[in-house]
C-alpha cells in the first residue's frame, strides 16, 4: 500500500514539476534579471537553494544523521558569517530511506521541484551513484562526503567528492605498512563477495607487492561468515608480520575475538575506514588493542581546522564528531567556498569552481579536487589505545599542509 | 597439514551441530506436515535477540553460569512460544480451512515465506538493525566444548522423546498418515503444536550457543544459518531425525574444510555442490526413506 502512496506521489511530483518547469521558464528568466536593477527586490537575501539527500531512515540511519549534523554544522557557520556573497544558504534535506528508489526519487525532487542549484550526499556508493546519475543529467554539481567507490566520480563532470578513494585507501595501507611500519611478510584477510572489501585488498596486494612487501598468506571468506578459527589457523600457521584486514567492523568484532582465543593479539591487524565505529570499541576493544587502520579523520588530528571542527560539534551536539560528520561537514564546507568563489549563481558555473579547488582547508585535511574529480588529501593512520581511536600519523603527504 | 585437519574438523564439529540443531526444526515439521516452515530460521533470530536481552539483564560477564543458563532458557522459552504462535496463527487456519481443496501444499508454502518476511521486518523494527554482540560468559575454547555437549546432550534427549515416549509415538504416527492417526484418537492439532514448540527451543538453544561464539545479532541473521540447516535437512533426507543431525555435522566439516583450500570464497558453491551430488545419487537424502505419494 505504502509503495503506491508513494508511487502516486512521485507521479504527481513529477507531473507538478514537468508542467512547472513549462510554465515558469519564461516568465522566471525576465524577473532574474530584474532583479539586479529593482532595488526594492529582496533578492539580495533570498537563500540559495542547496539539497542534501541522506539516509535519515532505514537501515544506514546512523550514518545518515552524524553526516546531516556535519552538514547542519557549516551552514550555521556560514549563515553567521554573512552567508555566501551575502546571501544566507538554506539546505533542504531529503530522506532516502535508505533505499535506491527512493533515492532517485527525491534526487529529481530537489532538482526539479526545489530548483537547488547543488547537491550534498549520499554516505554510501551505491546510492551516491544513483544521485550522481541524476544530478549530472540535470547539470547540477554533486559532492558525495562519504562514498569511496571510484565508479561514482567517473559517471560525469558534475560529480565530486570530499574523501579519498577505496584505491588510494589501499595503496596508502600498503605504503603504511611496508613503508612506515616495515612489515615485510603479509597475511590478507577479505570478504571475497563484497566490492569494498575486496576492491581494497586487491589494491593493497599490489602495492606491497611493488614496495618489496611479500604476501605469505591470503585467505577470503564470505560476508555472512562468522566462525572464522580455521582461516584464523591458516594465517597464523602462516607466520606473517601483520595482517590486513579491509573489512567492515561487524566482521571484525567476531574475527578479533577468535583470533585472540588463537593467540593472535589486535595489533597485528591492520584495516581501513570500514572499521570506524563505536560498536567495534563495544564489542571488541579489549582484542583490538594496537591495532591500525587507514581513516579520514581521528577525534584527535592534531591539525587546527580539525580542532575547530570538533570543538564546535562538541558545543552543539555534546560528543565527539565521526568521520562521517567531519566529511558532510566538509562536503558543506567546500561547496559553500565554491559558491563564493563562483563567477555567477548558475549550477554550471559553481561546477567549475568546485573543479578549481586547490588547498582547501577542511576538518579532514586540506583538500585539492584533481582532475577526475576526487578529493587529493592526507589519510589518517588510527591506533586502537584504550578501547578509542586515536590519531597516530597521516599519510599521502604532499597534500598535507595544515 | 594432518594437525591443521583435525583442528578444522573440530571446528568443523562444533559448527555442524549448531546447524544440526536448526535443521530438526525443518525435518521435524515437514516430516509431519509436509511443510517447509521457512519461518524457522526467524524464530532462530529471535531466540537469539531474546538471549541477548536475557544475558545482559541477568548481569552478563559479572555472573556468566547464571546469565549463560537464565538467557539460553528465556530464549527458549520465548522461542518455543513464538513457534506456537506462528504456527497457530498462520498455519493452523490454512489447514482447516483448506482441508481438501486443490493447492494445500503450496498456499502454507507462501504463507510461511510471508511469516519469515514479516517476523524479519518486525525484529528491525523493533530492535533496530544494528549489530549487536553478545558479552563473552567464556572463554572460545570453552564455548565450543559446551556447543558440543549440549548439542548432542539435547539431540539424545530428543531421540529418546520421539522413540520412547507416547507423546513421541504420536508425532511418528502423524508422519505416517494424519487422518488415519486423528481417527485413532491422536489430537492432531496438539501434536503439531508440541513438534512446532520442540523445534523452536531446539533453534533458540541452537542462536544463543551460535551467538556466544562467534556471532553478533542482527534481524538478518537467520538467513545464513537458515539455509544451511535447511540444506542439511534435505541432503540428510528431510523429515528424518537422525538424518538432520548427520546433515548438520556434514555442512559443518564441508564448510570448515573448504576454508584450508584456496577457495574459501566459494564456500556456498561448494556446500550446494555437495547437495546436488547427494541428490543425484540418492533422491531422498543420506537417511530419507522412499515413501508412496498418498495421495
Amino acid at each position: 500500500m505504502l509503495g503506491r502512496r508513494r508511487w502516486v506521489k512521485a507521479i504527481v511530483a513529477l507531473g507538478v514539476s514537468a508542467l512547472g518547469l513549462f510554465a515558469c521558464t519564461p516568465k522566471d528568466a525576465p524577473q532574474k534579471e530584474g532583479a539586479g536593477k529593482d532595488p526594492s527586490a529582496p533578492a539580495a537575501a533570498e537563500p540559495w537553494k542547496v539539497g542534501a539527500y541522506l539516509s535519515l531512515s532505514g537501515a544506514e540511519t546512523q550514518f545518515g544523521i552524524e553526516t546531516k549534523e556535519g552538514i547542519e554544522l557549516a551552514v550555521d557557520e556560514v549563515n553567521k558569517k554573512g552567508g555566501v556573497k551575502g546571501r544566507p544558504v538554506k539546505v533542504f534535506y531529503e530522506d532516502n530511506k535508505s533505499n535506491p528508489q527512493e533515492t532517485n526519487n527525491k534526487v529529481l525532487q530537489l532538482v526539479t521541484r526545489d530548483k537547488v542549484v547543488a547537491l550534498l550526499g549520499e554516505v554510501a556508493s551505491s546510492r551516491s551513484t544513483i544521485g550522481g546519475i541524476v544530478a549530472n543529467k540535470h547539470k547540477i554539481p554533486m559532492i558525495t562526503s562519504s562514498a569511496t567507490a571510484p565508479e561514482v566520480t567517473q559517471i560525469g563532470p558534475f560529480v565530486f567528492r570530499v574523501c579519498f578513494t577505496d584505491d588510494t585507501q589501499g595503496q596508502m595501507g600498503a605504503e603504511f605498512v611496508v613503508k612506515t611500519m616495515g612489515k615485510k611478510r603479509i597475511g590478507i584477510l577479505y570478504a571475497s563477495d563484497d566490492v569494498y572489501s575486496s576492491g581494497l585488498a586487491t589494491q593493497f596486494r599490489d602495492a606491497a607487492k611493488k614496495l618489496g612487501g611479500e604476501i605469505v598468506v591470503e585467505k577470503s571468506f564470505i560476508k555472512t561468515e562468522t566462525n572464522f578459527t580455521t582461516y584464523i589457523n591458516e594465517i597464523r600457521d602462516a607466520k606473517p608480520e601483520l595482517v590486513y584486514a579491509p573489512i567492515y567492523y561487524n566482521a571484525m568484532v567476531p574475527i578479533a575475538r577468535q583470533a585472540k582465543a588463537a593467540g593472535m593479539p589486535g595489533s597485528m591487524f591492520v584495516g581501513g575506514d570500514g572499521w570506524d565505529a563505536e560498536t567495534l570499541l563495544q564489542d571488541a576493544g579489549e582484542e583490538m588493542e594496537g591495532a591500525y587502520f587507514t581513516n579520514h579523520y581521528a577525534p584527535d588530528v592534531p591539525w587546527p581546522n580539525a580542532q575547530a571542527f570538533l570543538k564546535a560539534y562538541k558545543e552543539r551536539f555534546k560528543r565527539d564528531p565521526s568521520s562521517l560528520s567531519s566529511l558532510g561537514y566538509d562536503s558543506a564546507q567546500l561547496l559553500f567556498d565554491a559558491m563564493g568563489r563562483a563567477k555567477g549563481d548558475t549550477p554550471e558555473s559553481i561546477r567549475d569552481a568546485i573543479a578549481e579547488t586547490k588547498n582547501f582547508a577542511g576538518a579532514t585535511g586540506t583538500i585539492t579536487i584533481d582532475p577526475n574529480r576526487n578529493a587529493d588529501k592526507s589519510i589518517v593512520i588510527v591506533q586502537i589505545k584504550n578501547k578509542k581511536f586515536t590519531y597516530f600519523a597521516a599519510v599521502n603527504d604532499k597534500a598535507q599542509k595544515p | 597439514m594432518a594437525m591443521k585437519i583435525l583442528n578444522a574438523l573440530i571446528t568443523g564439529l562444533a559448527q555442524g551441530s549448531m546447524i544440526a540443531l536448526v535443521a530438526l526444526g525443518y525435518t521435524m515439521v515437514y516430516g509431519i506436515l509436509k511443510l517447509i516452515n521457512f519461518a524457522h530460521s526467524e524464530v532462530f533470530m529471535m531466540g537469539a535477540f531474546i538471549g541477548f536481552f536475557a544475558i545482559t539483564a541477568l548481569g552478563g560477564k559479572d555472573a556468566p553460569v547464571l546469565a549463560g543458563v537464565g538467557g539460553t532458557l528465556a530464549a527458549m522459552a520465548f522461542a518455543g512460544l513464538l513457534g506456537m504462535i506462528v504456527e497457530r496463527i498462520a498455519y493452523a487456519p490454512l489447514r482447516t480451512r483448506g482441508k481438501g481443496k486443490a493447492n494445500t501444499r503450496v498456499t502454507p508454502l507462501v504463507t510461511a515465506l510471508g511469516m519469515s518476511v514479516l517476523l524479519q521486518n518486525l525484529a528491525q523494527l523493533l530492535f533496530t538493525a544494528q549489530y549487536r554482540g553478545y558479552p563473552q560468559l567464556l572463554p572460545i575454547e570453552d564455548t565450543r566444548k559446551v556447543i558440543f555437549i549440549a548439542a548432542f546432550s539435547v539431540m539424545s534427549a530428543l531421540w529418546f522423546v520421539v522413540h520412547k515416549t507416547w507423546m513421541g509415538k504420536a508425532m511418528r504416527a502423524l508422519s505416517v498418515n494424519i487422518e488415519a492417526a486423528r481417527l485413532m484418537g491422536i489430537r492432531t492439532s496438539r501434536v503439531i503444536s508440541i513438534t512446532f514448540i520442540t523445534g523452536s527451543v531446539l533453534a533458540a538453544l541452537g542462536a544463543v550457543l551460535y551467538c556466544l561464539d562467534q556471532s553478533q545479532v542482527y534481524p538478518t541473521m537467520g538467513v545464513v544459518i537458515g539455509n544451511r540447516a535447511f540444506v542439511a535437512a534435505v541432503i540428510g533426507g528431510i523429515g528424518s531425525i537422525p538424518g538432520a543431525m548427520l546433515g548438520g555435522l556434514l555442512i559443518g566439516i564441508i564448510g570448515e574444510m573448504t576454508k584450508l583450500t584456496a577457495y574459501s570464497g566459494l564456500q556456498d558453491v561448494l556446500v550446494f555442490t555437495a547437495l546436488i551430488a547427494v541428490l543425484l545419487v540418492k533422491p531422498t537424502g543420506l537417511l530419507g526413506k522412499a515413501s508412496i505419494e498418498k495421495v
